[in-house]
């Protein structure tokens, strides 16, 4: 099952910091719950994709991600999602504060 | 065409779709070595960079969560690869940066033992790497 994600978005030195957190295990082939991660991670901006992300089994359990994006205004939408092996999938969105 | 062979068929057609929007370098993640790795990346042979900075803890106490942040100043930097040489599979992961993206990710990851981390950019379609050791005291791949 896809846990909840947290995401903050915020203004910095004229760019937008994007804080993500996902829960998910992401346990490897040699722990006994066998391979279970996340796969692909895409963030948006607006509706257009600025990141996309491949990560393996070796991403630390419950991945949080710092993204910086380009300028940016307060309102703008950020939107984050991924997908892991066995298909499960979640996403969150969020206005720039 | 026997209706299993059909339904095998529509099995690869309704399942091509999904493939496409999920792209997952397989041969890339299913190396065992860091040369393989970038092979599998078309990213063989980089060139060693200054402008590739990695921030990272010299030692970690806990090889399940090591915290790194990684980015690249060389103009035209299109993708970050994050590759842990001693890891049982050194590819951890790959950021491609779009338009309106800044070549910057900062990531927890896992190491099973004091390794080279290697990153490798990729900037106007040339690859490039900046290398950095993390002493770690417990691993952080079993359990």
């Amino acid at each position: 099952m896809a846990g909840p994600m947290k995401m903050r978005a915020t203004l910095a030195g004229g760019n937008t910091d994007v804080r993500v957190l996902m829960t998910h295990p992401m346990t490897t082939a040699q722990m006994k719950e066998g391979l279970h991660h996340i796969q692909n991670v895409a963030v948006k901006q607006n509706g257009r994709t600025v990141v996309e992300a491949e990560i393996s089994q070796a991403v630390s359990r419950n991945p949080v991600f710092t993204f910086r994006l380009k300028g940016g205004a307060k309102g703008d939408r950020i939107e984050v999602s991924w997908l892991d092996n066995k298909g499960e999938t979640n996403k969150i969105e969020t206005a720039v504060a | 065409m026997t209706r299993r062979s059909l339904l095998a068929l529509l099995g690869v057609l309704l399942a091509k779709p999904l493939a496409v929007l999920a792209a997952w370098n397989e041969q890339a993640f299913g190396a065992k070595s860091a040369a393989d790795a970038l092979k599998g990346l078309g990213a063989g042979a980089p060139q060693p960079s200054k402008d590739i900075l990695i921030e990272a803890p010299q030692i970690a106490e806990n090889g399940a969560v090591v915290p790194i942040e990684i980015s690249s100043s060389l103009p035209g930097t299109t993708s970050i690869a994050v590759i842990i040489e001693k890891n049982p599979f050194p590819l951890t992961g790959k950021f491609d940066f779009k338009d309106g993206a800044l070549p910057f990710v900062k990531l927890n990851v896992k190491m099973g033992e004091t390794s080279d981390v290697r990153v490798v950019a990729v900037a106007g379609g040339k690859p490039y790497v900046a290398t950095r050791e993390i002493k770690v005291t417990i691993g952080g791949c079993g359990g």
